[in-house]
């Protein structure tokens, strides 16, 4: 059976790899190419390249960089971040991306994940999913529901985020990158309710995103449903490594492939 | 010695990554869709390209229908990925109808099995012992749909290498100096880089103008 993966993700802006708190407050964490290179050394199933740059110039970089990863990496690399039409998707893996993620631009034209499908089909098609959970100013007890928040975490959009993925893998959106924004960058751990919502609302591969600090709580999300667990900051820190979190999560009976060969605990 | 590659022009998606894996391992390969460079190239890759109807539809389109089946039918260095495996075969279930290149006697089929599609990872492959390029390990796959197993491609010389992702299916498939495989070696860390240098080695061996 296909094993379970641990994606670390680069957030990179400007050509430099950054880290923030709920997606503000952004602070230098090293050069993409060698971080990623140190990450596929370590174990990392996938690796994932949000690109968080606000301007025409930071995209442009972007390119330049998956390209440098690309030609420094042999794993999968999973590029998102303003991506509006289907040529942007195009020139990303033209670049030497090999699944695209569409977050903004798909919610206000879901037309785009089908024409992304279409043109390059459904394995290149990756929903990136930012959800917030909605207050519950009532106190009515009631189950819990996210909603959708795009442009970088500043724009709340009232869009239910369950209904949101049903209806992405409808489109041909083949794989659910799902960042909870109530815990990104807090290390408190997934939202794991989000989660085993999402994957019973779609039948595709799920990624956990926003919170993780130990292989605890990327088992959990694993039991949750989830088949990928991404982190970064943990990463970036050199709180621990990809071989050592693969250890635990494998000693906790989780099915994650084995690291060819280990590494120091510390590459720092 | 590194040998002339060439990487079919499909138009679409993953050339960058099966570039990039060759340049790594000292390899620079050429993108054409020039039916005679096809044709007389040492080595040639067709790499995974969309869609099956659409991905025919190209093949043949640019005149390459034929050369690519004489290359594959001599046991000519042909390396053909996720797709590109999936062309070889009859018929696709994806587009139904529309024939394949026809050289491998399989159709292709989803994979039913698995709890989730697409079938994203890494997952264990297990060669035949009749596998001379492909190794037991584990490679990294990214799709929906398989090839049928059976005797038919033993019988025509193929071996065959198999994973199990909620049914047991087709990974891989070599004969001659033809590689076929649903994973992405390009994408397979290690064990694709090595299993690219074994082909790529073949490659550059004389003498693999027909299969017995």
């Amino acid at each position: 059976m296909v094993r379970l993966r641990v994606i670390p993700c680069l957030d990179v802006k400007d050509g430099r790899v950054v880290k923030g708190v709920r997606f503000q407050g952004l602070r230098d964490a090293g050069d993409p190419v060698e971080r990623a290179a140190a990450y596929a050394a370590s174990g990392a199933d996938e690796l994932c390249l949000l690109d968080v740059s606000a301007t025409r110039e930071g995209r442009a970089s972007a390119v330049a960089t998956v390209r440098a990863v690309r030609a420094a990496i042999g794993i999968p690399l999973t590029v998102g971040g303003g991506v509006r039409r289907v040529e942007d998707a195009a020139r990303l893996l033209e670049a030497g991306a090999d699944k695209v993620a569409v977050n903004t631009a798909a919610l206000e034209r879901p037309e785009l994940i089908a024409e992304i499908k279409a043109r390059l089909g459904a394995q290149c098609t990756v929903l990136s999913l930012d959800a917030a959970r909605r207050e519950d100013p009532e106190g009515s007890g009631g189950p819990p529901s996210w909603e959708v928040i795009v442009a970088g975490g500043t724009r709340r959009t009232g869009a239910d985020a369950i209904e949101w993925a049903r209806r992405a893998v409808r489109l041909g959106a083949g794989e659910i990158l799902a960042t909870s924004w109530d815990r990104d960058g807090t290390g408190e751990g997934y939202d794991v309710e989000l989660l085993r919502a999402l994957a019973a609302a779609a039948p595709v591969p799920l990624i956990a995103s926003g919170g993780a600090r130990t292989a605890v709580h990327m088992g959990t999300a694993l039991d949750a449903g989830a088949t990928a667990v991404l982190a970064a900051s943990i990463f970036h820190d050199g709180v621990t490594t990809v071989d050592h979190i693969k250890g635990e999560l494998a000693l906790a009976g989780h099915d994650v492939r084995p690291t060819p060969t280990p590494t120091p605990l510390n590459f720092q | 010695m590194s040998p002339d590659v060439v990487l079919v022009r499909t138009g679409v998606a993953n050339v960058a990554s099966v570039s990039a894996a060759l340049r790594r391992l000292g390899v620079e390969p050429r993108l054409s869709d020039d039916p005679a460079e096809i044709r007389g190239a040492a080595a040639v890759v067709l790499p995974g390209v969309g869609a099956f109807g659409a991905g025919m539809e190209r093949l043949d389109a640019a005149g390459l229908v034929t050369p690519l089946r004489a290359r594959v039918e001599r046991g000519e260095p042909t390396l053909a990925v996720c797709l590109g495996l999936q062309l070889l075969g009859l018929e696709s279930e994806e587009e139904p109808g529309v024939p394949g290149l026809g050289v491998a006697p399989t159709r292709t089929r989803l994979l039913t099995g698995a709890p989730r599609l697409p079938h994203f990872g890494w997952n264990q492959v297990e060669p035949d012992p009749g596998c001379t390029m492909l190794a037991a390990g584990e490679a990294y796959f990214a799709h929906s749909f398989r090839l049928d197993d059976g005797p038919a491609l033993a019988a025509e010389g193929w071996s065959v290498a198999r994973s199990l992702e909620g049914e047991p299916f087709v990974a891989a498939i070599e004969r001659g100096a033809v590689l076929g495989c649903q994973f992405h070696p390009e994408l397979s860390g290690a064990y694709g880089a090595a299993l690219l240098e074994r082909w790529l080695e073949r490659a550059a061996l004389p003498g693999w103008g027909g299969v017995a």
